[in-house]
């Protein structure tokens, strides 16, 4: 049987989206030995694995019962992978376990923590087997070691992929929640903004507010703040920014709801201000407003 | 390509149709501020609903208009400038400090009527 040629151990990590193992890189024979013993020991290896998990606190957002089905699945996942050498299934049952477990707050190096101590597992049962021969052990080790680390890999990569794809998501879903325009009277919109503000953000809000300006034809434009924790020079000079484009399409802004906090950071950074119109809370800039667009509000009782 | 502009009532209004040069835009500058003598109106109106791009040498032009038109004893309003427009304007730091601005034509118009009825 060739020799494998394919590189040494250690650079198979550079490159984990391959998912296909070459099947020239170990003697199928010394595979499938690994295999079959993994398959034979496979209630003490597990139990053996289990006892280490717990022993080094991993996974202690989960159950006892719990890790045991999903250390199950795993244990038979990689040796599948180890066998056939393909990490399809490996690649999707990671993915699919990274979706159950990221909402739980199960943590990046909890997840390869249990993986590389699988390995380690393994790697012991190893050497405790063929400890006599060092030269089959060699060979075995040869033959384990490149793909254990390349699960290694994948289970890795798939999990950290899956949070990232959790992240986008979020970003996403708050970024097309959190700008609302709204028109509360005739020529008169509010903007509510609440969050954190950062520069793409700013000027998406910027774009919005600009074209529900034109769309509604404001006079007036609310932009109300109270939702704003902290805000820095850059979206300081944003928000004045968005206030002088908006008296360039002939609407008047009025900021409402700065925070003791913001005021207070505007005034030690220096941002210019002056030419803000701004009111203490909501409810006083919609009055302004109405001023501004000669509406007069009056109780049902006071009039005649 | 000159610029039309048309007297109505007591405002002249000059609309823009297209993209200007640097001289249509100086020629502008001088009509405007004979003419609003020579018909005595009260204001002008600017229409640049049709400018895309408003680069430095035409927002400074205007700003320049309004202030030689106030000199004149008139009212400047510009109107019809495009949202995208006015953001790039104000990331570029041109924000015709001290010039009136409406959203259309037609704003322009009753905010000037408004203007003057409070002041007579």
């Amino acid at each position: 049987m060739a020799r494998r040629d394919s590189p040494p151990r250690g650079t198979t990590f550079k490159e984990p989206s391959t998912a296909e193992l070459p099947r020239n890189e170990a003697p199928p024979e010394l595979l499938r030995e690994l295999v079959a013993h993994l398959r034979q020991n496979r209630t003490h290896l597990r139990e053996e694995w289990l006892r280490r998990i717990s022993e080094t606190r991993l996974l202690t957002a989960m159950t006892k019962e719990e890790i045991f089905a999903e250390a199950t699945s795993v244990y038979d996942s990689y040796v599948e992978a180890l066998e056939t050498g393909t990490f399809e299934a490996l690649t999707s049952y990671a993915r699919n376990l990274s979706e159950r477990i990221i909402p739980r707050g199960v943590e990046t190096h909890e997840v390869i923590g249990i993986v590389l101590l699988l390995r380690d597992v393994l790697a012991r049962s190893l050497f405790a087997k063929y400890q006599a021969d060092s030269e089959i052990l060699n060979r075995i080790l040869d033959a384990y070691e490149p793909a254990a680390n390349r699960i290694a890999n994948t289970v890795a990569v798939g999990f950290v992929q899956e949070r990232e794809r959790v992240i986008r998501q979020q970003q996403e879903a708050i970024r097309e929640l959190s700008t609302p325009v709204l028109q509360v009277r005739e020529r008169l919109l509010i903007l509510p903004i609440i969050g954190v503000i950062d520069p793409q953000r700013a000027r998406q809000l910027t774009e919005q507010l600009l074209r529900g300006i034109r769309t509604n034809r404001a006079k007036v434009v609310v932009i109300d703040i109270t939702g704003v924790a902290a805000m820095d020079v850059t979206v300081a000079n944003h928000l004045v920014q968005t206030v002088e484009a908006s008296r360039l399409l002939g609407a008047t802004v009025i900021v409402t709801g700065l925070s003791p906090e913001i005021a207070q950071t505007l005034v030690t950074i220096g941002v210019d201000l002056g030419k803000m119109n701004t009111v203490g809370d909501l409810q006083g800039g919609i009055e302004q407003a109405e001023r501004l667009l000669g509406y007069k509000v009056v109780p049902s009782s006071e009039e005649r | 390509m000159e610029v039309p502009i048309l007297k109505q009532g007591e405002f002249l209004i000059a609309t823009i149709q297209a993209a200007l040069s640097d001289a249509d835009l100086e020629q502008l500058r001088m009509a405007l501020v004979q003419r609003v003598v020579r018909y005595r109106s009260r204001a002008v109106i600017v229409d640049v609903t049709a400018m895309d791009v408003m680069d430095s040498f035409a927002s400074r032009t205007l700003r320049e208009i309004a202030l030689m038109i106030r000199l004149r004893g008139a009212e400047t309003v510009i109107v019809g400038i495009q949202p995208e427009v006015a953001f790039a304007m104000v990331q570029l730091g041109l924000t015709l400090e001290g010039v009136g601005t409406a959203l259309d034509l037609e704003e322009g118009l009753a905010y000037l009527n408004q203007k003057f009825k409070t002041v007579n």
